[in-house]
């Protein structure tokens, strides 16, 4: 599945010419290293990776626990390139508007391009994924949770009911 | 739908913080669709080691947290120090917030130090001194709490000459206090800095030796920074004259060195207390020269410590009495790191009090 987003987002992109990939912490941050090496290797080139924490950003300060705090760190200097913000379950979009307060922070990228492993659908906010590894219709209760072999010893997408 | 499903795994999924090795082997990805089911499986994370956190509610002292308290402080401090040297150097989140600085002693450093963590979160800041104030017009500090609690303050910190203040302050409010320094009590947030800096020099501080000099009789600097060392594991020594060691030194936790001579080959750290002549209401050693001769700081001493030793001091200095130039302008001093990381700590005091109820979430996004 990654390998397919990666050759979409090469396509898009016409190569890999100007691309950076930012993970949003702390699940899109192992899926974005990896869309970098694939597109890397496909391309015969270096794609620049980063991590972003969005928590600070957040419109949901003091409704819900605060976060452990990641690390924001963007090797290349994002003004004048194609950012591409990678993440693993795209839901609300309340995350990728506070990734985009919180990129715009760093600097102003051409453009920014979004691209999600699950779309679980329920947004709240008139934002959409350039690229989607799968849409997985949700109930809005549901739990959806991608685990990575970095941080969680396997790959696996979970979906857990509520129970009634 | 209001029930919050709570599976044992959320929390650990939530702290699992390794920043994601990468594998050799590439393209293996595919992740395998579970179809809906499991409440209770949560295999694949919930081994991790994952105690929670318990939240904090205020900042009065160091003997109110927990070793994992003191980690989480310091490991949000260490992700908000980069935004400092960012070219935008704010972030949004307490956008709307009021942090009142209720300071009933003098005190610039630590007052400028939380008045730009404050605003490096956006939080709207308040300063409030007893000079020219209510509080010099025979306001109560009883009334003075109400006051500010009427005004619809979200967070009070509070600098005193007396001792428990902050929690007297605590009782009256619904609000985060935080201690800023009371009385010969507590400064919390100066001890936290200071384990903050030595962390970031040696890494971690288990089985470090921390060398502390000086007035502990009327530090609360020293009395905080020895609970806080002691959460993580360092080992601390005491070195001050005998009429500025305190009389129950001894359940500090410490071991008390007779010579200063005889703590440095051995320190991992120097931490030199400021000799607080405002304090020194009765001679408490014969003189400045022998205070400088015996307990203070020189080139000399400087050449016993270890090369990956530092120097520390809480600020403000006295140049010739507890350190000499010398030593404080050296490669080992790390005296203006304390003063920058000291933002980034009470950033990090600030954000856990201030955007924090407590019911976590991961899979919603």
């Amino acid at each position: 599945m990654l390998r397919r987003l990666a050759h979409e987002l090469i396509e898009a992109n016409q190569g890999a010419e100007g691309l950076v990939l930012v993970g949003i912490q702390t699940r899109g941050l192992p899926l974005a290293q990896r869309l970098a090496r694939l597109i890397g290797e496909i391309e015969g080139t270096e794609v620049p990776c980063g991590a972003l924490d969005v928590t600070l950003y957040r419109d949901d300060l003091g409704r819900r626990a605060p976060k452990s705090l990641h690390a924001t760190d963007v090797p290349v200097d994002v003004t004048g390139r194609t950012v591409v913000l990678v993440d693993d379950v795209l839901y609300t979009g309340r995350t990728i508007r506070a990734a985009l307060d919180a990129l715009n922070e760093l600097g102003r990228p051409d453009r920014i391009r979004l691209v999600v492993l699950v779309d679980r659908g329920h947004r709240e906010l008139p934002i959409r994924a350039d690229h989607v590894g799968k849409n997985l219709p949700t109930a809005y209760d549901d739990r959806i949770r991608v685990l990575v072999e970095e941080t969680d010893g396997q790959d696996a997408v979970v979906s857990e009911e509520v129970p009634a | 739908m209001t029930q919050q499903p709570r599976h044992a795994s959320s929390p650990a999924a939530d702290a699992a913080t390794t920043p994601a090795t990468t594998p050799a082997t590439t393209p293996a990805t595919t992740p395998a669709t579970t179809p809906a089911t499991t409440p209770a499986t949560s295999t694949a994370t919930s081994t991790a080691t994952a105690t929670r956190v318990a939240p904090l509610h205020h900042l009065l002292g160091i003997d109110d947290l927990d070793a994992a308290q003191v980690v989480h402080i310091l490991d949000t401090a260490e992700q908000l120090l980069p935004i400092a040297t960012r070219e935008r150097n704010t972030v949004p989140t307490l956008r709307g917030k009021v942090v009142c600085n209720l300071f009933l002693e003098d005190s610039t450093r630590t007052r400028i130090s939380f008045d730009l963590a404050a605003k490096r979160l956006s939080a709207e800041v308040l300063n409030f001194s007893a000079k020219g104030s209510s509080v010099s017009k025979g306001e109560s500090f009883k009334d003075t709490a109400l006051t500010l609690d009427a005004m619809g303050v979200d967070c009070v910190v509070v600098r005193s000459g007396s001792s428990g203040a902050p929690r007297q302050l605590a009782r009256y409010l619904d609000v985060p206090i935080m201690n800023a320094g009371d009385g010969w009590h507590q400064h919390p947030t100066q001890a936290l800095l200071d384990v903050f800096t030595m962390r970031r020099h040696l890494g971690d501080l288990a089985g470090r030796r921390v060398v502390i000099v000086g007035d502990l009789l009327h530090s609360r600097v020293a009395r905080s920074e020895v609970q806080a060392l002691n959460l993580v594991g360092a080992q601390v020594s005491v070195v001050a004259p005998p009429t500025l060691l305190p009389p129950e030194v001894e359940r500090w936790g410490v071991e008390v060195v007779p010579s200063l001579d005889d703590a440095l080959p051995d320190a991992d750290v120097v931490y030199l207390l400021r000799v607080q002549r405002e304090r020194m209401h009765r001679a408490f050693f014969p003189s400045t020269r022998e205070y400088q001769r015996l307990w203070g700081m020189d080139g000399r001493r400087l050449r016993q410590l270890k090369d990956h030793a530092i120097v520390m001091h809480p600020g403000p200095m006295n140049r010739g009495v507890e350190i000499t130039g010398e030593v404080a302008d050296s490669d080992q001093s790390v005296i203006t790191e304390q003063v920058t990381n000291g933002i980034a700590v009470r950033m990090a005091c600030l954000y856990l009090l201030l955007a924090a109820p407590a019911v976590d979430e991961e899979a919603g996004r």
